[in-house]
């Protein structure tokens, strides 16, 4: 009689109960957990991957060719709790047959929500109308005193429309968007739903009253958004980021944003992360920072975590993952 | 300030015969007085139209109390913004030439109402040209309040940001939630209208009486007050601040609402008391809340709200956006105007 295998799954932080009851209850694997809310070490890691099966991994752990031969050559899937997977060395993976879960769609309502709370918090100064409260700013009603610019009758211009890109554009219509700007490597069919005009990056640049960011980073994208590109912008326009950091060149978004070539900027990601204390970025009143809470709500890092573990099992029975990453 | 008396002076210099015709027609131009430095695109309108002598308070910040009376006298027309208590008192200094009391806002709880009816004086106000900004603003504040954007800014800043965590600064989010408005006018319409795509799955709204011809634009349900509070997800307070409205949202509200709700008051500060909505949120009865109005404005920096977390405060910006802030004075410009011809205005409150 041959005992079942015991399968070894490695998993690099504390994830949402959900998650993990959908590990245990399975009664697959043999489950070693770096039970922490901070990320585990870099040594832990390739320690604790030795071996394995299977890695439950998130955005902060770079899966390389060092963890992977670590790992050594048991290792059949690598399962994400994000969307994003550029912490991934995809062509390693790939190359060594290995199955990848990740999780798109599920996080895209909360991603996009907080996207557009991004966008209105820098547009209408919040975080500049906080502080005048509680610094004794705040004296009495005045007519013009922190204006901001509004959505109505503007120009919005969305890069990548893709599932999160999309669901921007749909919350940011009601809000008398008078014209909806998308770029990318094809025009959509679903931009249709928005009445998503297919420009040129350059023309959505320029025209824009409020840039969104919402693509993937690849080669391509990385520092797309730098000193050309800001020089094109509107100056009373605003510069939203919830893509990836990469995506931006930090020191030329600081000239731009200093020297007032745009008016304002909001980024819910940085190089690095966290961004450092002293970055000159955070000096600036017309840039709002946050520290990557896209997904951040109860409910999707619920579902994140469940999703995650029903990936991994998929991986770890050789069946069909819920949401397998095509590589 | 470029204002009519200055042409008249000038033309004085120039041809100081002939000027006794303009003379005569200056004087019986009516003098309009405006509280504050108002927007570019209302003073142009005055200055444009030939129709008003006027002076203003050349200032961001409110006429003091002494000097307004004193400048009042005599008046046709007074612009004003929210800052100014128009009462008896300054009707009485104002005196019998009164005609027209022109507010740059759509709230008029600073206007005595009945004084002003008493003496036939007519009032203009700025609905609508503002509704845009304020719906805008008020799902701003929800969104920082729900998604505790002011505490992640804060430790982005100050090094609490380490790196990705699984549960750190989660908030609530709008999908399948439900929003309560309390009080369905034209800005708790627009409000609804910009929180549909996140997936709300109901709306409900209370009010004097229900609202139908409203309620059906954002297919919302009319409940009880009490209904109101116990099945709020996010609870949006849009009602005017009236003797019945004054500290509606009280112990007796907050200790029906959910542990995960949400509170946004971008009304006026009247409508909330204060100390129950501190205790509220400082015992965990309630999520948050966003106040963009407070008692008083400005709320003193010492205020207990100020130490907690999960409050978010505001300086009175609803309709803080360029745009918005040039066309209330334009608008609140023309009501003046066309009350000193005695027309219609284009935007009349009714007495």
């Amino acid at each position: 009689m041959s005992a079942q295998q015991i399968l070894k799954v490695f998993v690099t932080r504390r994830i949402p109960q959900e998650g993990m009851k959908i590990l245990q209850k399975a009664g697959l694997c043999n489950l070693s957990v770096w039970d922490s809310d901070e990320p585990v070490p870099r040594a832990e890691l390739l320690k604790g991957v030795a071996g394995a099966h299977g890695i439950l991994c998130l955005l902060s752990d770079k899966i390389d060719t060092e963890v992977l031969d670590a790992a050594g050559p048991n290792l059949k899937v690598i399962s994400t709790l994000s969307v994003g997977f550029d912490h991934l060395a995809i062509d390693e993976i790939k190359k060594r047959g290995i199955r990848v879960g990740y999780t798109p769609d599920v996080l895209t309502d909360a991603t996009a929500e907080l996207t557009v709370a991004l966008l209105l918090a820098t547009a209408r100064r919040l975080p500049e109308g906080v502080e005048e409260v509680k610094n004794g700013g705040w004296s009495t009603w005045k007519p013009l005193w922190l204006c901001g610019y509004g959505l109505s009758g503007s120009t919005v211009g969305v890069i990548g429309l893709g599932r999160i890109g999309l669901a921007i554009a749909r919350r940011l219509k009601p809000f008398g968007v008078k014209r909806l700007l998308y770029t990318g490597r094809q025009s959509k069919p679903q931009a249709q739903e928005v009445d998503g005009e297919y420009v040129p990056l350059d023309t959505l640049v320029s025209e824009s009253d409020f840039v969104v960011v919402s693509c993937s980073l690849t080669p391509d994208t990385q520092g797309l958004c730098d000193k050309t590109f800001f020089s094109k912008m509107k100056k009373t326009s605003i510069f939203i980021n919830t893509s990836r950091g990469a995506v931006v060149n930090q020191e030329d978004l600081f000239e731009a944003l200093s020297s007032g070539q745009i008016a304002a900027a909001g980024l819910d990601v940085t190089t690095p992360e966290p961004l450092p204390t002293a970055h000159p970025l955070l000096t600036l009143k017309n840039c709002v920072v946050l520290p990557h809470i896209g997904s951040a709500t109860y409910s999707t890092r619920g579902v994140m975590s469940e999703l995650t573990a029903n990936n991994l099992l998929a991986g770890l029975t050789g069946s069909e993952m819920p949401s397998e990453l095509k590589m | 300030m470029w204002c009519s008396r200055t042409a008249l002076g000038r033309l004085q210099k120039i041809a100081p015969c002939t000027v006794t015709g303009f003379h005569r027609a200056m004087s019986i131009l009516p003098k309009v007085y405006v509280t504050r430095k108002v927007p570019p695109d209302g003073l142009d309108i005055l200055r444009k139209s030939g129709q008003v002598q006027f002076e203003m308070w050349d200032s961001d910040d409110p006429v003091p109390r002494v000097e307004l009376l004193k400048k009042v006298k005599g008046c046709d027309g007074i612009l004003c913004v929210l800052t100014e208590k128009i009462d008896a008192q300054l009707l009485d200094a104002a005196g019998p030439n009164l005609k027209v009391l022109s507010t740059m806002s759509v709230g008029f709880d600073h206007l005595s109402l009945d004084e002003l009816k008493k003496r036939g004086i007519r009032v203009g106000y700025t609905p609508e040209v503002l509704t845009d900004a304020v719906a805008e603003l008020t799902v701003a504040l929800l969104l920082a309040t729900s998604r505790r954007l002011i505490e992640a800014t804060h430790e982005a800043k100050t090094g609490g940001w380490g790196t990705w965590r699984t549960l750190w600064l989660c908030g609530h989010e709008l999908a399948n939630s439900t929003v309560g408005i309390l009080g369905l006018g034209r800005i708790g319409v627009a409000i609804a209208e910009r929180l549909k795509p996140f997936k709300v799955k109901k709306f409900i709204y209370t009010d004097v009486e229900p609202r139908p011809e409203l309620a059906n634009m954002i297919e919302a349900e009319y409940v009880s007050l009490d209904e109101l509070a116990k099945e709020s997800d996010f609870l949006a307070i849009c009602c005017a601040l009236t003797p019945e409205t004054h500290g509606i949202c009280n112990w007796n509200l907050f200790s029906k609402m959910k542990k995960n709700a949400i509170f946004i008051n971008t009304s006026r500060g009247g409508v909330v008391n204060q100390e129950d909505l501190y205790e509220a949120l400082s015992t965990g009865l309630i999520a948050g809340a966003g106040l963009d109005v407070t008692t008083p404005e400005p709320l003193p920096t010492h205020h207990p709200l100020f130490t907690l977390k999960n409050c978010v405060i505001l300086p009175h910006i609803a309709s803080a956006s360029y745009t918005t802030r040039n066309s209330m004075s334009a608008l609140a410009a023309n009501n003046l105007l066309a009350g000193l011809r005695g027309e219609p205005m284009p935007k009349e409150l009714k007495l």
